[in-house]
């Protein structure tokens, strides 16, 4: 995919979607760069810690199907995300802590059993060019390179150093329902007075139409009282934009950074990894909060 | 131009205010004026720019057609009670800073444009060229800018039917503006000429050629 570094791993299985993510391209968004970067940003820490990594090393973010690589060199690797068995060679490994591939071997990252993406970081990290400052596969405007496809050699950076000991994690346990706060505004005003009960009140679910963009949802459609276009304004991660069908999108780390769709409340950032690891199906449960008071 | 009630602060979550004024015109004055402040040492209200180790580069500034998001404060309550007060000077062009780029007038809805204005082609090329353009905001695709400048009476609607590609370097008009496709896309504006300026180009420092303020002129080559 790129010079720099010797071709390390070579994708066997590309599964549905893998891409190369680390912390993303933040700082550019005046210009319509997307943040992107890993939408579950403490297991891509995580991962990277595992494998003595610094923060914010790229690492391969799969999507429900995982992936598989045959590592060229021997290569200390590691897991996180979501849970999903872990194979050397067909032999299980652990998940969430550091495991040893020998060179010639292949790496199997399963599908996933609780959770959505996968997160595998190799000591060292995935070396690709990075563009504006990062190497994460920007999936609305193209930056960063393209997701993985069988065959694809990924070059590896040289490892930092000594991999640590580090305490067993929790493997995650199946959630039942996607709990999301959200802030009103800035355009709830455009939607009708009881829109934030019905976001509140209403069965909402993740739709198998979402994607690194946007967390899109199945629900009651939330009516809006102003109609006519909204001038294009900036919009956050977290959004929740309400297209004109009524049913709202959070907006992930690949969202546009302006759109003509209003906002009617902003999800947390601390939240977007949840909602990230949320299959389709998930049960949402939308809590509003007071209005934050600005004047 | 008044401060106070002309500047209104809205919520965009927990650390982002959505700043919303009457017209472009002070959205480009409120833009210029963040970007003053910030260089001269901060926003009221912002958390310190990469704090904690991670890669938030403090505050980000995102002008749009009549609003600009700030995002990164630690305090959204006491920036939105500074900014309500600040008088904004409108922007004012520096001599020279304006970015010239070359257009070649060979656009498919060059007539089409000259039938809506109830003019010739010659006529839509001196229009847009003699236009003081700035690039208000940026979106839809990195380095993409929405420019804007173009006489308020020769606004032309988006087309009906969308183009399913658009190459880039295709200069085009929709609504109030005036862009330039970074990249091939689908697109709907009218597409007047081509340009083989790189808009965009990630090896380059800076990668975008057009910046929010940047002031530009079209230029007429064969």
């Amino acid at each position: 995919m790129s010079a720099g570094a010797p071709a390390a791993l070579r994708v066997v299985r590309a599964g549905p979607l893998t891409t190369v993510q680390d912390l993303g391209r933040p700082g550019y968004a005046h210009l319509g760069v997307p943040r992107s970067g890993a939408l579950d940003p403490p297991a891509l820490l995580l991962a990277n810690r595992l494998v003595g990594n610094a923060p914010g090393a790229a690492v391969l973010e799969t999507t429900a199907g995982g992936c598989a690589v045959r590592a060229a060199r021997p290569a200390v690797v590691a897991v996180t995300g979501a849970a999903c068995p872990v194979r050397v060679d067909g032999r299980p490994a652990a998940w969430g802590a550091p495991v040893r591939v020998p060179a010639g071997a292949v790496l199997d990252v399963g599908a996933a059993t609780f959770g959505l993406r996968s997160y595998l970081a190799v000591a060292g990290g995935v070396a690709v060019a990075p563009e504006l400052g990062s190497r994460s596969a920007d999936l609305l405007s193209g930056l960063g390179p393209p997701p993985l496809a069988d065959g694809d050699e990924l070059p590896v950076g040289a490892p930092l150093g000594r991999v640590l000991a580090a305490d067993p994690q929790p493997y995650p346990a199946p959630g039942t329902e996607l709990v999301l706060p959200v802030v009103p505004g800035p355009r709830d005003d455009w939607f009708a007075p009881d829109a934030l009960d019905t976001l509140a009140t209403g069965r909402w679910q993740v739709s198998p139409a979402s994607n690194r963009i946007g967390l899109r949802t199945l629900g009651p459609p939330l009516v809006r009282v102003r109609t006519g276009e909204l001038p294009s304004e900036g919009m956050v991660q977290g959004a929740l934009q309400v297209p004109p069908d009524g049913r709202p999108v959070v907006f992930l780390a690949d969202h546009p950074t302006t759109g003509g769709y209003p906002v009617i409340g902003v999800v947390p950032e601390t939240s977007l990894p949840a909602a990230a690891q949320s299959p389709p199906g998930t049960r949402i449960r939308f809590v509003p909060e007071r209005a934050p008071r600005l004047a | 131009m008044s401060g106070g009630a002309a500047i209104r602060v809205l919520p965009a979550g927990r650390s982002a205010v959505l700043v919303e004024v009457a017209d472009g015109e002070r959205a480009a004055a409120l833009h210029a004026e963040l970007l003053r402040r910030r260089a001269a040492g901060g926003l009221p209200g912002a958390a310190g720019a990469g704090a904690g180790g991670t890669a938030d580069p403090g505050p980000e500034i995102v002008p749009a057609a009549r609003t600009v998001l700030v995002t990164g404060l630690a305090d959204p309550r006491s920036f939105a009670a500074a900014v309500t007060g600040w008088e904004l000077p409108p922007v004012a062009v520096e001599p020279g800073a304006e970015v010239e780029l070359p257009v070649r007038f060979d656009g498919p809805d060059l007539d089409g444009v000259a039938a809506l204005w109830r003019t010739t082609a010659p006529e839509v090329v001196r229009i847009v060229t003699a236009a003081p353009l700035r690039v208000a905001f940026c979106g839809f695709a990195p380095g993409f800018g929405y420019l804007t400048g173009l006489p308020p009476d020769r606004h032309v609607p988006r087309r009906a039917t969308p183009r399913t590609g658009v190459p880039a370097g295709s200069v085009g008009l929709a609504g109030p503006y005036a862009g330039v496709y970074s990249r091939a896309s689908p697109g709907g504006w009218q597409i007047v000429g081509t340009t083989e300026a790189l808009l965009w180009d990630a090896a380059r420092e800076p990668a975008a050629l057009l910046a929010p303020g940047r002031a530009v002129r079209f230029v007429a080559v064969r």
